[in-house]
């Protein structure tokens, strides 16, 4: 809304004819930039104004008029509820365990596509798969199509080998999530890794190999440095992604068993139980959090992005 | 001579076997996707046995159940509302990225860069954040159920990843030819539509599908701000499963029609696909 009452506005100081002066000039060069920037502080930034003015009320929207101001008594309230402190647990060990998995299962299978073989094309399309699959339908695939213990995929593959029929989700709740994630984002990390890969410097190794060293240590002392940045992006982005992953928690066990996280309880608190005020405080923690986790993302990425510049 | 050939041949069959191992790991990855397309074709009986039933008779009952042939509710509306929204939001996008990317690549503004980190920022903050404030706005200004509210936060949602990317990609484009444009006398939205975009297009085109692709699979802002009207693709899924009873069959098949059309964006746009996951960050 904000971009289209501001869009013809903007474009006007653009056409002045003669030379304008300096401070027109600078507003001409900004100008095009105003829609795109507006729109984002509009849209992005005064919800979470709200949203913190928000948590420091007393507010359940069932019971709008006894609405009042509460100081600190929600953040106290989430900092000591014991759901909700296992609600952050939950999600960094989700976090953590996804990120990682990934990065090591990616970075085995973009080494294996980086060497030349018949078929690297298909192999590569089959690989990345997994990632185009709409998230709510690749939830639905894993906790009803291969995790159901009567007629899924895995225990049926078991029933082959005479193996145990286990009931995957009630066992290992928060692990057949991870697997569901893993098995979606670890075609993410492959790819990024993989154009690190491709970016090393081929005459470097080649000049290594003619010096005898051995592929463990072009792989130790060579790519494995020059990959670094490219894990700490992988894992970084990854956990930007994964920390806000609602699809599969919601979708294969809605939270219960011990899964629920942090996206997942707020979007509990106020859609079911209305409580407006702590949902807010919820999510400021949330947002407290990513931006400690952001700090680093972003660093790591202007790295990457003033290696291109200076590149360019 | 003899000595190299000698080394050679042990290099070979163990490079032959790392190929094997890649074609095993990149099939067993794709074996969950494989059985969902096999499964949509079965009949609910042949899709729910233990041992699976791997070469029972094929049918289309999965698809017309999914399409409401039996009386269930008919996807088309949530198809087309996934639709308008994805479209209209990167639409919407692209009309602000390209100029905003014009001001922090071509002619640059002053501290372009961190511009460009703002941008990324917001790409961070949470989205349930900021979901209560939008979900009570919308709620009293009548907007709840609107897929028009989707479209504006979807647009939010890509337009940083749009920015960076399409920021790298202008950057390419040779000032030399915009400065004729401006000589001759073109203004900025002629210099936009006519020099920079055809120049700029395969960038254009691989950003586009980026912000397709996360607005067709969204849901967190689909299930809480929309209903009955402008419910999407996503959210018809996951109110799909509702009764007791087989299901299998017709949750593959309605699965894999609501991921076709990201599928066939992300195999089209293969290279550019982590470009815009790594905002532009991974070339």
């Amino acid at each position: 809304m904000t971009a289209t009452t501001t869009a013809p506005v903007a474009a006007t100081p653009v056409r002045t004819a003669k030379p304008p002066s300096g401070r027109l000039r600078a507003w001409a060069t900004r100008a095009p930039l105003l829609p795109a920037l507006i729109f984002m502080i509009a849209v992005t930034q005064l919800p979470f104004v709200a949203t913190l003015v928000i948590s420091f009320f007393d507010w359940n929207s069932l019971y709008p008029d006894a609405r009042e101001f509460a100081g600190f008594a929600n953040y106290s309230e989430v900092l000591t509820d014991a759901d909700l402190r296992q609600s952050v647990f939950t999600t960094i060990l989700l976090t953590a365990a996804v990120v990682l998995a990934s990065l090591v299962i990616g970075l085995v299978l973009a080494l294996l596509l980086d060497r030349r073989f018949r078929g690297r094309g298909i192999v590569r399309t089959l690989l990345i798969a997994p990632f185009l699959v709409v998230p709510v339908a690749a939830a639905l695939l894993w906790k009803h199509v291969l995790y159901n213990p009567e007629y899924g995929l895995f225990n049926g593959l078991l029933h082959y080998v005479g193996g145990p029929q286990p009931d995957w989700i009630s066992d290992n709740p928060l692990l057949a999530i991870e697997a569901s994630l893993i098995w979606q984002w670890t075609p993410f990390m492959m790819l990024i890794l993989l154009a690190g890969l491709q970016s090393r410097d081929h005459a470097q190794i080649e000049a290594a190999k003619v010096d005898g060293a051995s592929d463990w240590q072009v792989f130790r002392y060579l790519t494995l440095p020059h990959l670094r940045r490219y894990l700490e992006l992988g894992a970084l982005l990854g956990s930007i992604y994964i920390v806000q992953n609602f699809d599969a928690v919601f979708t294969i066990t809605s939270g219960g068993l011990g899964t629920a996280n942090l996206p997942y309880t707020v979007y509990q608190s106020f859609y079911q139980a209305h409580e407006n005020g702590l949902a807010s405080a919820a999510g400021v923690l949330v947002v407290i959090g990513s931006i400690i986790i952001a700090t680093f993302a972003l660093r790591v990425v202007s790295s990457l992005f003033r290696e291109e510049v200076s590149r360019a | 001579m003899s000595a190299t050939a000698i080394r050679l041949r042990p290099r070979r069959t163990k490079g032959a076997g790392l190929g094997v191992l890649a074609w095993l790991l990149g099939l067993l990855f794709f074996l969950p996707i494989a059985w969902m397309a096999l499964t949509s074709f079965h009949s609910e009986e042949d899709a729910a046995t233990n041992p699976p039933s791997f070469a029972a008779a094929l049918t289309l009952d999965g698809y017309r159940e999914f399409f409401g042939a039996g009386g269930g509710a008919s996807p088309w509306p949530s198809l087309i509302n996934s639709t308008v929204a994805s479209l209209a939001s990167t639409l919407l996008v692209l009309v602000l990225a390209l100029p905003a990317a014009y001001a922090l690549s071509i002619r640059p503004v002053k501290k372009w860069t961190d511009v460009l980190f703002f941008f990324l920022s917001t790409k961070m903050l949470p989205v349930v954040a900021g979901l209560l404030p939008i979900y009570l706005f919308a709620k009293n200004t009548g907007l709840l159920d609107n897929i028009w509210l989707l479209v504006i936060l979807y647009t939010s949602m890509n337009l940083p990843i749009a920015v960076w990317m399409m920021q790298s990609f202008l950057a390419e484009v040779p000032v030399a030819i915009i400065e004729a444009a401006q000589i001759d006398g073109a203004r900025l939205p002629t210099i936009l539509t006519r020099v920079v975009a055809p120049i700029a297009l395969p960038g254009i085109a691989a950003t586009a599908l980026i912000c397709f692709i996360f607005s067709w699979n969204e849901l967190l802002f689909a299930r809480v701000l929309t209903g009955v009207v402008a419910e999407t693709a996503p959210v018809f899924l996951t109110g799909f499963i509702t009764s007791q009873g087989l299901f299998l069959a017709k949750v593959c098949a309605a699965s894999l029609v609501i991921s076709l059309p990201v599928l066939a964006a992300g195999f089209a746009a293969q290279d550019k696909l982590v470009q815009g996951l790594s905002l532009g960050a991974v070339k």
